[in-house]
């Protein structure tokens, strides 16, 4: 982990300049949001809760959409394997994340989508137990979500 | 050895359908194996297909996305006969590459 003290000297410059710049506090998240959409974003699948996570990755809260489709089965048999996809005909999409409310961590996956990429995404995702999962689509700057409550008889988190 | 990488992408007019099956343990971290030892987190983090140059698709996933992950998503500008390249690296430092022809 050679690089890490550069980058974080950078974070701190950047955070550093954010604060001057709008003179605003919350200084640890701030170099965050500016990464959310070109880099890993390590910190958001650290955290547990699903808003801390939502509010890490994007650094707002999204709102209900039914312009978001998300597709979950209402009964998972295998939480290991649980086929979820969404579709949106919202325009101008830059993002869409996948957030399992009662997993270890809440973020599952994020995808960056690009000009000319529908906003349209299939994927299979683990689920410790019954809970609700989130997708949240990023279109024109904006954040939207869909949620749905898969119950799950066998969790996939071992233990 | 076989490519970890399993894809699938058809062109349908402007609109390139792509799946892609990838072999990876994705270990979270909190199972046991049979001795009682926890297995390490192994997953893949980030998953990027380019197409002609661009990236057209990238994925940042933790440790919530399914053993042997499954993606499927639809992209434009593309053609039959067009080069997609499939990336993907873990959090152990692994890698794996593949360039497919759409078809």
């Amino acid at each position: 982990m050679s690089p890490r003290p550069l980058a974080t000297r950078r974070l701190i410059l950047q955070g550093a300049a954010t604060v001057a710049l709008l003179g605003l506090g919350n200084l640890p998240f701030a170099p965050a949001h500016a990464a959310a959409n070109d880099k890993y974003p390590e910190e958001a699948f650290k955290l547990k809760n699903e808003a801390d996570a939502i509010k890490a990755l994007y650094g707002r809260a999204p709102e209900a959409s039914d312009k978001v489709k998300l597709d979950a089965p209402e009964i998972a048999e295998n939480g290991g394997v649980v086929p979820i996809s969404v579709t949106t005909t919202l325009d101008k999409v830059t993002s869409i994340s996948f957030f399992v409310a009662e997993n270890p961590s809440a973020l599952a996956a994020s995808y960056r989508i690009a000009d000319g990429t529908l906003p349209s995404i299939a994927n299979r995702l683990k689920m410790a137990k019954t809970t609700n999962v989130t997708a949240i689509v990023e279109a024109d700057g904006k954040l939207y979500s869909a949620t749905k409550e898969v119950k799950v008889t066998v969790g996939g988190c071992g233990g | 050895m076989a490519s970890s990488i399993r894809v699938r992408a058809t062109s349908n007019g402007d609109i390139t359908e792509v799946q892609t099956l990838i072999q990876h343990p994705m270990d979270t971290g909190f199972v046991k194996d049979a001795k009682g030892e926890v297995i390490p987190a192994h997953f893949i983090r980030e998953l990027k297909f380019a197409c002609n140059g661009k990236d057209v698709f990238v994925a940042d996933w933790g440790t919530a996305v399914s053993k042997d992950p499954y993606v499927k998503f639809s992209f434009k500008g593309a053609r039959k006969g067009d080069d997609l390249t499939i990336s993907w690296t873990d959090n152990k430092g692994g890698s794996d590459t593949l360039t497919a022809k759409i078809a």
